[in-house]
């Protein structure tokens, strides 16, 4: 696509002016997103978001400076590369240090972006979003309203250059329908979300999005807070997917090398049950979050973190790589405002071979987790302590019984990775790319009354 | 930011399809932090975004788009895409601009005006200040930021209001290692001000802080788990009304019947002693607003007085809706982003009395003296907040440190069964961000110190 080239002589610009004993990356990156939501079938907005942006990286003599602008104006891009040069002055020299450097991994082939989708008129947007919002309407005459009923699609292109040699550009598309429902029962008013994404127009399952939030809100109703105890959980694939999200965050470069992960150290180690295998593979073409290359432009792999239950090893980006004495794993993220860093790019968790009802007939008594609150500040990665808001259901006799509230589930990362006792066969794809199944976790304190 | 005619020109054209209201926000943001991790000064970076919004209004329906281009062309293309939203009505409104008298919170030393070695020195001391803990502390991270955010907003009533606001955040964070494993800490010093921020807090107190806090839970047992009766401590500890109420007392979520506070104006909703207030006024806090991003001067909103809902929270759509005046709580995260209601600085008044009487009277419970955040359901009320740390309290006296959990509670009965609110009314220090549907503002917290007779700790001990 010809804006792939235009972002990319932009970059190619900007390097072209490096001095002598300077390293000098370009990162470009441009995007649209629109979003409609409607309300009782009439459109509440119709949004148009237009970004575009450059961040530019110099290492000279191992300082790093970095500088952004939120613009692709020539004045505003000179005035960032002058204000990455002269914050690099004041950066402590660090041999790792550098650009990444074209390592003849040849990028996976993926579908470019869907140009249905890019061409895709305001009507059929809002269209969309009724759609969300119907099909969540209909499913019970107690799903009372909507607090929102979203369509939002998105188009990006981003391209990096580097004085190493670098040149490459990436775009997709990508659309969500989002659902966040009210249940209301008398009195009582439950409040639930659901969501569905994908790369196409043409794999769409919009009402998808209405009708699971719309039965989450359902289930909650009459929930009670329950007693405290010792409980086996099972992790609906969306709640799964956030704490694999944490977990993830911990196999990354730079929180090991920084001493900031609890699995520093590990590797060859099993630090979960042999039914645990996990990799990062934005190489595969069913994530929502496949890319070809990395933020520093190198060809994206996949990266097993987790290979039954024993720890593989970690996420590199060139800097973590380099100061661990290995390759980098091409496993940068960024955006035009920030540097690289180590980061997952497309968590999956592999799948097991029970479905939902064998979960819960093995589980027998336990906790259905629907969804979790405060994941953030009740979890610290560092220590791996958790503790969280929880909503769902109580499991009796290996089956969905009454829903609960007002509880949390605690215990640690480390001990939550080895007490698994069962994975879905069923891959959930979540908004930010990871690929979920159900888990079954056995020894979590749930507290209540 | 931009010439007043070709504002009035822009708001005309956004109102040409018809269209009840129109509005020009224009952003330029300056942006710049330094972090030292590991020793090093690991990165100085710094940036800046410009741009402008066009909102146009018709019926119930809202179009915005947005643009780097400020300049008139850039502005028509933008306001043409969000009028592209109010099809019907038709012809030409002419708009006239008058320009409303807005006081920027001063400024004595301008971060822009720092030099740079001299905030690398900055996170050298906080540094020393830190590692000085002890062999335990193994790693200390520690950032500098500050923004200043240079605001426009213009719309089709003839308001014109310009604003121009300065925050600095610096932050200190541990990593301690013991027997027991790894354990954080950290300390956040943010305010609405310039570099005057470290007169009154010198980066030595806010690394010694981080470092103490690290130490202290390495010695944590882990917290209780099941419902006792919980202090929270003066300051940070506002962030319980921000999650326990603040979202719900929002007209946006209100109108949708997405809040339990939804048509319970007048009633007694909470203890009689409590008096709440969402305040955008005071000076130098991390909350606050010259005006609002839709221009409104910013207020002092009394949202609970002795317990009785006295007041939601309002941005310029829904106060229209019921004729109403605005509460200065229309806030976007940048020019990019749809305004929408939002808290300023929430702060529970204070009551009377010694904050170590109502500890004292406490048989058994847990004292939390730091919160790390939280989340609510505006809808059932329930809300967990992480507690950073937090004591046993046994027979009337703090004891033991206990790890990092969540509480969990749900916002009317807390509200309702608070009781006791001592006189040590204090602001936090350290505000956060405060995410809503995707955007991220600064909002500050305050309180005196309290007692809820019972909460859920979610630990793990029996």
């Amino acid at each position: 696509m010809s804006n792939d080239n235009q972002l990319l002589a932009l970059a190619e610009k900007v390097v072209a002016d490096a001095r002598g004993g300077e390293q000098v990356e370009a990162f470009v990156s441009q995007s649209r997103r629109t979003t409609a939501k409607v309300r009782r079938g009439e459109v509440e907005s119709i949004e148009q978001a237009t970004s575009a942006g450059i961040g530019i990286r110099v290492v000279v003599d191992g300082r790093q400076g970095f500088a952004y602008a939120g613009s692709l104006d020539p004045d505003a891009v000179a005035s960032a590369l002058a204000d990455a040069r002269d914050n690099a002055i004041f950066a402590t020299p660090d041999e790792a240090n550098g650009l990444a450097h074209p390592d003849g991994v040849t990028p996976v082939d993926l579908p470019g972006p869907d140009d249905a989708l890019a061409a895709i008129a305001t009507d059929r947007r809002v269209e969309l979003a009724r759609a969300v919002e119907r099909a969540a309407l209909a499913t019970d005459r107690r799903i009372t309203g909507m607090r929102s009923a979203d369509w939002s699609d998105v188009l990006a292109t981003s391209a990096v250059a580097t004085s190493t040699g670098i040149r490459v550009t990436d775009s997709a598309s990508f659309w969500s329908a989002m659902a966040d429902v009210l249940a209301t029962d008398g009195d009582e008013v439950q409040e639930a979300y659901g969501v569905r994404v994908g790369r196409t127009l043409a794999h769409l399952d919009v009402e998808g999005a209405g009708t699971e939030a719309a039965e989450k809100a359902l289930a909650l109703l009459g929930a009670t807070q329950p007693e405290s105890r010792r409980v086996t959980v099972v992790l609906d694939p969306h709640v799964a997917g956030s704490f694999l999200a944490l977990i993830g965050a911990t196999m990354v470069g730079d929180t090991v090398l920084k001493g900031r992960s609890p699995f520093a150290d590990r590797v060859g180690e099993a630090i979960a049950a042999p039914l645990v295998t996990l990799a990062d593979d934005p190489t595969d073409a069913s994530s929502p979050a496949a890319g070809r290359h990395d933020g520093e432009g190198l060809a994206t792999r996949r990266n097993t973190l987790i290979g039954a239950g024993v720890l593989q090893g970690f996420l590199h980006s060139t800097w973590s790589g380099r100061k661990a004495g290995l390759a980098s794993t091409a496993s940068a993220v960024r955006d035009y405002a920030s540097t690289p860093h180590a980061g997952t790019q497309g968590l999956a968790l592999a799948t097991g071979d029970l479905t939902l009802e064998q979960i819960l007939e093995q589980v027998g008594d336990g906790i259905w987790v629907q969804s979790v609150s405060g994941l953030h500040s009740g979890t610290n990665t560092v220590s791996g302590d958790f503790s969280v808001g929880v909503t769902g259901r109580a499991i009796r006799s290996g089956a969905l019984a009454e829903p609960i509230r007002e509880a949390t589930i605690a215990s640690t990362l480390q001990r939550m990775l080895l007490d698994v006792v069962a994975v879905g066969s069923e891959r959930v794809w979540l908004p930010g790319g990871t690929g979920s199944a159900a888990l079954a976790i056995e020894g979590v304190s749930l507290s209540g009354k | 930011m931009i010439d007043k005619d070709v504002l009035e020109r822009t708001l005309s054209r956004a109102l040409h399809n018809g269209g009840d209201f129109a509005e020009v926000f224009a952003e330029d943001r300056v942006n710049s932090s330094a972090r030292l991790e590991d020793g090093r000064i690991e990165e100085l970076t710094s940036g800046r975004d410009r741009g402008a919004g066009v909102r146009v209004i018709v019926g119930e329906a809202t179009g915005y788009a947005h643009t780097t281009d400020l300049t008139e062309d850039g502005l028509r293309s933008a306001a043409e895409v969000a009028a592209a939203a109010a099809r019907g009505g038709g012809g030409v409104r002419d708009v006239a601009l008058e320009r409303r008298p807005v006081t920027p919170a001063p400024i004595a030393v301008r971060p822009e005006d720092v030099a740079k070695a001299d905030k690398v020195e900055l996170l050298r001391r906080g540094e020393s200040a830190a590692r000085a803990g002890g062999s335990s502390i193994k790693q200390v991270m520690v950032s500098v930021a500050n923004n200043r955010r240079r605001i426009l907003v213009a719309n089709s009533d003839g308001l014109l209001a310009e604003d121009d606001a300065t925050r600095t955040r610096f932050m200190v964070q541990c990593v301690a290692a013991g027997d027991t494993g790894m354990q954080t800490g950290h300390e956040i010093v943010s305010a609405t001000r310039g570099w005057e921020l470290f007169d009154d807090r010198s980066p030595e107190s806010i690394g010694e802080e981080a470092a103490r806090r690290a130490l202290l839970k390495l010695a944590a047992r882990p917290a209780p788990s099941g419902s006792l009766p919980v202090v929270i401590a003066a300051g940070i500890g506002g962030v319980l009304f921000h999650e326990a109420c603040g979202h719900g007392l929002e007209a946006d979520l209100v109108d949708k019947d997405a809040s339990v506070f939804a048509g319970r104006m007048g009633q007694q909703v909470a203890s009689p002693l409590v008096t709440l207030v969402d305040d955008g006024t005071p000076l130098g806090e991390w909350g606050h607003l010259a005006i609002d991003d839709e221009g409104h001067p910013s207020m002092r909103n009394v949202l609970i007085d002795g317990g009785v809902l006295t007041g939601y929270m309002w941005d310029h759509i829904r106060a229209g809706k019921h004729a109403r005046g605005p509460s200065g709580n229309g806030r976007r995260q940048t020019y990019r982003h749809l305004p929408m209601v939002r808290m300023t600085n929430t702060y529970l008044l204070a009551g009377e009395g010694d904050p170590e009487d109502l500890i004292a009277s406490t048989p058994r419970g847990v004292y939390v003296k730091q919160l790390t955040g939280g989340q609510v359901n505006t809808a059932t009320g329930d809300f967990v907040f992480g507690m950073g740390e937090s004591y046993l309290i046994e027979d009337g006296r703090i004891t033991e440190p206990l790890r990092e959990s969540n509480l969990i509670g749900n916002g009317p009965d807390v509200l309702r069964t608070i009781d006791a609110v001592a006189g040590d009314l204090e602001m936090a220090g350290g505000g956060g961000m405060c995410g809503k549907d995707g955007q991220s503002v600064p909002v500050g917290v305050g309180q005196p110190t309290l007692r809820v007779p019972a909460m859920t700790i979610g630990g793990t001990a029996s």
